[in-house]
């Protein structure tokens, strides 16, 4: 399912690469020497242990935590992300395994929040008011197109919504403005099954649209289902990179927990 | 109303699940989740008890002449809670807006009255001394990662040294300052109400700070770092930036406050308003806004400064003594922190 997508990608640099991410907490170390790269149009799976640094991994990538040592390259070229809104700038979205969304602002606030839209002509250019009718309005169309159905009304505060609902908006809100990399920290962990399933629809239409993906997941049958490569994570350190082809769930779950080796 | 949070348009909430979430609880939840999103209500609904109860006690109450008295008597307090008010929603709190006005005002009388400095430039001295306050405040927050508490504690201190420094302790008298420097002190009359200048100026900078907390981009910015300051920086919100203009703007405000206070005083003292600061934390937290952070409005705030003003007034007419008026002002504070841990609890 995925062959198409890998011959044409061997010509270009990835879309995002990784190169030995170094990352200590005091005298915990997060990362050490992670490289992991993924390509336009790619779903990559990030596996691993709790606390193995898949979190720490992606918060390096996304700029919400600056690497000590290592290199992130952006269609080859080096980049540094200091914040995170660096790397929205450039197109990566993420969906953090806390959320990272404010319980008072309503959903079309959240979505919008650091992006805000103006009103046009001299309101929004001396007088920087927000468009708060026009906002409302494209989220609720974005969530329509995301086929995101639990989500009606915009204009609740986010605290009124269950925890998969707060999910399926900073999924939506990830979809909806992520141009060149999603990345996608355990998104289905609060989801009902056909919310998961939604959402593992959603990546697969990112992936068509040239959008490269990175999903961690705890999840092992939805990793095998969408995922193009595998990187495991353990104690630290890339284990491994595999395919849903080249090894079965049990050889990923042996090389994760150590019990077999890459 | 802060312009986020405005109730759902009958259209999109034909069929919508997350408001079924809110309503099929008991009516007491109904309501709590009403306040919890307008927490404006609890504050407007007292204030109004309030004037209606002492209006029918003393008729004097309701005369002109005292609610001229009554509004006079909150400018300056309503202003500095405008400062106090940024700062909580921030999840902060200032200990120095008060020592920072007076501060501000000294600065003023003593430029004009003392180095004969024309008023325009000892009003703007007085600005900078309010901005640099400010500033200090937000970059001791900022960059040293201090609690607002303990900065604020500290600057306390720090400003009442310098402005008994700079006022060697001596008080200007208003019959030594020009017209302009004493201007918010001047009143008009509108329906025989006598309204002071100080009181427009209160006014105006509630409309102006309430709309740049409900209809700019800043605005929810302040809310989103108040609300959950890591989810504001992972979404990518330059939390310092947000936390820094904060404290430069309250501290612009506070300038403001030293103005209207030399007005209502007719001068400039440095033993003036020493309850100002915990006053004006007092209107903000009877105004419903969360020292928690993220949830509250700039009226609540009004409304909690003119509840603090008829309930001195109010009790005073009655032939209460002073104590009971402080008695009654902590147990407002007191009750409204309930209320607000109550509504909070809607969340869960
Ligand atoms: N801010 C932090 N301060 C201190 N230690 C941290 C911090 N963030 C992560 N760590 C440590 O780094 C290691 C990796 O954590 P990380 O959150 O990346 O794991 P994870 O693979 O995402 O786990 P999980 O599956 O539980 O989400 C852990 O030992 C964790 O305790
Ligand atoms: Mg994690």
């Amino acid at each position: 399912m995925n062959s198409n997508n890998q011959d044409a990608s061997a010509a270009t640099p990835p879309v995002l690469s990784a190169h030995r991410l170094v990352k200590t907490f005091g005298h915990v170390v997060g990362l050490d020497g992670v490289s992991l790269e993924v390509h336009a149009g790619e779903v990559l799976a990030v596996i691993g242990d709790n606390g193995a640094g898949k979190s720490t991994l992606i918060k390096c990538l996304t700029g919400a935590e600056v690497p000590d040592e290592g290199v992130i390259k952006l269609d080859g070229k080096e980049v540094q992300f200091r914040r995170p809104q660096d790397a929205r700038d450039v197109g990566i979205e993420t969906v953090y395994q806390t959320l990272a969304v404010s319980p008072a602002l309503d959903v079309a606030a959240n979505m919008y929040l650091g992006r805000e839209i103006r009103r046009p002509g001299v309101l929004g250019t001396a007088f920087r008011m927000v468009d708060t009718k026009e906002m409302r309005a494209r989220a609720t169309e974005q969530l329509h197109q995301l086929g995101i159905s639990t989500l009606q009304d915009v204009t609740v505060p986010i605290e009124n919504l269950s925890g998969g609902q707060r999910q399926a908006v900073a999924v939506a809100r990830a979809a909806a403005f992520g141009s060149r990399v999603v990345v996608l920290d355990e998104p289905t962990a609060a989801l009902g099954v056909r919310e998961s399933n939604h959402v593992l629809e959603l990546i697969l239409r990112l992936k068509e649209k040239g959008v490269a993906v990175i999903l961690i997941s705890h999840n092992m049958p939805q990793v095998f289902e969408v995922a193009d490569h595998i990187h495991i994570q353990r104690l630290g350190k890339r284990a491994a990179t595999i395919t849903p082809e080249s090894h079965s769930m049990t050889d990923a779950v042996a090389i994760m927990t150590g019990a077999k080796a890459a | 109303m802060s312009g986020t949070s405005s109730p759902p348009t009958a259209s999109t909430a034909a069929l919508d699940l997350a408001s079924q979430f809110i309503d099929r609880r008991t009516p007491l939840s109904r309501v709590r989740g009403v306040l919890h999103r307008f927490p404006a209500i609890s504050p407007g609904i007292v204030l109004l008890v309030a004037v209606v109860v002492f209006g029918i006690l003393n008729p004097r109450f309701l005369a002109p002449a005292n609610l001229s008295l009554i509004t006079q008597q909150v400018a300056v307090i309503g202003i500095l809670g405008v400062a106090e008010t940024l700062i909580i929603l921030t999840a902060g709190i200032d200990l120095s807006v008060g020592a920072a006005m007076v501060l501000s005002s000294i600065v003023i009388g003593n430029a004009v009255a003392g180095l004969h400095a024309p008023s325009v430039v000892g009003l703007i001295a007085g600005l900078a001394t309010g901005l640099a306050a400010g500033a200090l405040n937000g970059i001791l927050v900022t960059r040293l990662k201090l609690p607002p508490f303990i900065v604020t504690l500290g600057t306390l201190s720090i400003f009442t040294a310098l402005l008994l420094l700079v006022s060697s302790g001596a008080t200007v008298q208003g019959t030594s300052l020009p017209d302009l420097v004493t201007w918010t002190g001047g009143t008009f009359r509108v329906i025989g109400v006598d309204i002071s200048y100080g009181v427009v100026l209160m006014v105006a900078l509630y409309l102006l700070i309430a709309y740049m907390l409900g209809r700019t981009a800043w605005g929810r910015h302040v809310y989103a770092v108040g609300d959950d300051r890591e989810a504001a920086r992972l979404t990518g919100i330059r939390v310092d930036r947000v936390l820094l203009s904060v404290y430069v703007l309250a501290g612009a405000i506070v300038a403001f406050a030293a103005w209207t206070q030399i007005g209502r005083d007719f001068g400039s003292s440095p033993n003036a308003a020493t309850d100002a600061n915990l006053n004006a934390i007092t209107a903000v937290v009877i105004g419903g806004t969360s020292l928690f952070g993220g949830r509250g409005t700039i009226w609540g705030t009004l409304l909690g400064a003119l509840i603090v003003g008829v309930f001195r007034n109010g009790l005073a007419l009655v032939g209460l003594d002073v104590l009971y008026q402080t008695l009654a002002v902590g147990i407002l504070v007191i009750a409204a922190v309930a209320i607000d841990q109550w509504i909070r609890k809607s969340k869960s």
